[in-house]
């Protein structure tokens, strides 16, 4: 069993502030995504549970014990760092034992955990070898497998694919998803990227400021994003995000360019409230090359002038212009589109996002 | 000629010319070595003859074998000397590497209050030339009865090696990333153990050369050592080759007979030790 509960961690390096107070709570098993811009404090928060820093206040009970004061080594956790650390001078095999050298196992016993840690991550042939002879997946695949000859209750991985290019990476999410369900340990993930923390995870945790704006499934931090910061950080392209002013059941955006009050909405604001109207790419789209989520009476019909396009092959990305702003859509079944022409657009208000403006919270009930 | 062979030639012209420069400093570094060795071997005429003399007209190892002859043979106690320069400078190496190597590790590592100002400290009494030192010294080792012994002597050389031992293996330590010594602690490693398991074997090579600077410096060292020592117990080779300046007359084959068996073994060390100066040996640790 290793639930983790984090109750009021705080860090502060003199009189800054880095993590202000935050709660968590991990169930047995669960794959958790930090995520967040760089100096969030996901990075400490995971290096504090992993015993790496001093917390300054609050508490970590890791399977119902509380670590707050136990070095690293009395923890019960491993770790995949950033930059892999795996020590230069022993070989795979080396690398891969070490641990349980240092915990004073039988070499029968080492021999057997090292041969079925390298059969999981198909190391088998590079064991004596040493790192500086490793390709950057290879030496990413030694670190897992170092994580994973301990037996840990408790997987901690920081941002372990930044380093990889772009196709390693999508290989490698998938290896450490397989990975997780094969070893069912509870996980701890550090990302600044939201696709790896929507891919990965059961729940994710979306950091700013040292402050968690809020914890949810995939899904939920998609479709319902608890905040402004939430929406514009989870999902690529960005959902488009802009100020407006509520006019007796319209939205009145800065130029003077007007839309419905979306449905879902309308019992939550009065007219003169400030707010932030939110449209994901996806919900937005030239006529016909798009799919509405919602009843056909919320898709609101309006005329636009084409900016850019960017052709991704099976879409394209076409940044229209409203309130004097690129708005970015999706469009589906692409067509080719100029710049300066002038397209039917559909926006599927059934799915918009209104957040206050001052408070930057949603305004859904 | 066209852009390539012109480009093609002037390359060619630049190794040349950088061969030929190369060897000149190469040249200026080991003639007086050279030299060195060759007076030990030829008569007294020919090293000082004028112009020079660069092929010896005739060899022998007459200065050697005076050398260990015994007193009234033209010998001196080289036996004694070696010994008193191989034990001071082996004890006071270990003692400076130790202490630099805890300081390095320190400065390295952690944060504490007025580090940089120790550190410009440290490194300022590298400004302070030894030999202003000596007066003083000399004093101070009489008042405490500890003038012409070895633990007066180790004791000069290592507050000499150690600001420079902590600085060399400070750099040394800044190279092994901090992450391997966490993973190791992650690993079920103390502080301690992470030290010695990872940190350690691979700063080795540069506390290696940590301790061939110290060594050479303090078997090499002269004008220290010849106020601090009198007697053939505490002695050290250095100031053995003022055994051979009489009051007229200076025999010039016979120190550089002994200059060669001080080098010898400095010689040895450092070749030795070089082939563990292996570079790179983190790399590979973090991304690359």
């Amino acid at each position: 069993m290793a639930t983790i509960t984090l109750t009021k961690l705080t860090k502060r390096y003199g009189n800054i502030g880095i993590v202000h107070g935050i709660d968590l709570d991990i169930a047995d098993r669960e794959f958790i995504a930090l995520v967040g811009p760089s100096g969030c404090g996901k990075s400490t928060t995971l290096r504090m549970i992993a015993g790496l820093e001093e917390i300054s206040a609050g508490s970590i009970d890791i399977g119902g014990r509380v670590v707050n004061d136990l070095p690293p080594r009395s923890r019960n956790i491993s770790m995949v760092f950033q930059s892999y650390a795996l020590y230069p001078h022993m070989t795979v095999r080396e690398n891969l034992g070490f641990s349980l050298k240092i915990a004073g196992a039988a070499k029968e016993d080492m021999e057997r955990r090292v041969a079925e840690a390298s059969t999981i991550l198909g190391l088998d042939a590079l064991l004596d070898r040493r790192p500086s002879q490793l390709s950057g997946g290879q030496r990413q695949r030694v670190a897992m497998g170092r994580a994973i000859v301990r037996d840990p209750d408790v997987f901690l991985f920081d941002e372990p694919l930044s380093n990889l290019d772009a196709k390693l990476r999508t290989q490698m999410r998938t290896e450490i998803k397989k990975l997780h369900a094969k070893v069912q340990s509870t996980v701890i993930y550090v990302t600044h990227d939201q696709v790896e923390a929507m891919t990965l995870a059961d729940r994710i945790v979306i950091m700013r400021d040292g402050h968690i704006e809020q914890v949810g499934t995939p899904d939920e931090v998609f479709r319902r994003p608890a905040t402004r910061f939430v929406a514009g950080f989870i999902g690529s392209p960005p959902m488009n995000l802009h100020e407006a002013t509520v006019d007796d059941g319209k939205l009145v955006f800065a130029s003077g360019e007007k839309l419905p009050l979306p449905g879902q909405f309308k019992a939550n604001v009065a007219t003169g409230d400030r707010v932030v109207f939110g449209l994901r790419p996806d919900d937005i789209y030239p006529t016909g090359h798009g799919i509405s989520s919602g009843a056909a009476a919320e898709v609101h019909q309006i005329e636009l002038p084409i900016t850019v396009t960017e052709p991704l092959g099976n879409e394209t990305l076409v940044f229209v212009e409203f309130n004097r702003q690129d708005w970015v859509s999706r469009m589906l079944n692409p067509r080719p589109l100029r710049p300066g022409e002038r397209v039917a657009m559909s926006l599927d208000m059934s799915q918009a996002h209104l957040f206050a403006t001052e408070t930057g919270k949603t305004l859904r009930s | 000629m066209d852009e390539n062979s012109s480009a093609r030639l002037k390359r060619r012209l630049l190794g040349i010319i950088y061969r030929i420069g190369l060897f000149l400093a190469m040249l200026t570094i080991c003639l007086p070595g050279l030299w060195i060795v060759l007076s030990s071997l030829r008569p007294a005429v020919e090293i000082m003859a004028k112009p020079p003399v660069w092929i010896p007209q005739e060899i022998s190892f007459d200065a050697y074998i005076a050398m260990f002859s015994g007193i009234g043979k033209g010998g001196i106690p080289v036996i004694e000397y070696f010994r008193n320069s191989l034990i001071i400078s082996v004890t006071s190496t270990v003692i400076a590497v130790a202490i630099g190597m805890a300081g390095g590790y320190a400065f390295a590592r952690y944060r504490f209050h007025g580090k940089s100002s120790v550190f410009l400290g440290l490194m300022l009494t590298r400004t302070v030339p030894g030999i202003a030192l000596s007066l003083p010294l000399f004093f101070l080792y009489v008042r405490l009865g500890i003038i012409d012994t070895h633990f007066g002597l180790i004791l000069a050389y290592v507050a000499l090696n150690v600001p420079f031992t902590i600085w060399l293996i400070d750099g040394f330590f800044r190279q092994v990333p901090k992450d391997l010594a966490e993973a190791a602690q992650i690993d079920g490693c103390t502080r301690w153990q992470a030290f010695w398991q990872v940190e350690f074997p691979l700063a080795g090579p540069g506390i290696a050369s940590a301790a061939i600077f110290a060594f050479l410096t303090c078997w090499n060292e002269f004008a220290l050592a010849s106020q601090l020592t009198r007697s053939v117990s505490a002695k050290t080779l250095p100031v053995g080759l003022l055994d051979y300046t009489a009051e007229f007359t200076i025999d010039w084959r016979g120190m550089c007979a002994l200059a060669v068996v001080m080098i010898i073994p400095a010689l040895t060390l450092t070749y030795i030790v070089q082939k563990h100066l292996v570079g790179g040996l983190t790399s590979g640790a973090v991304k690359g």
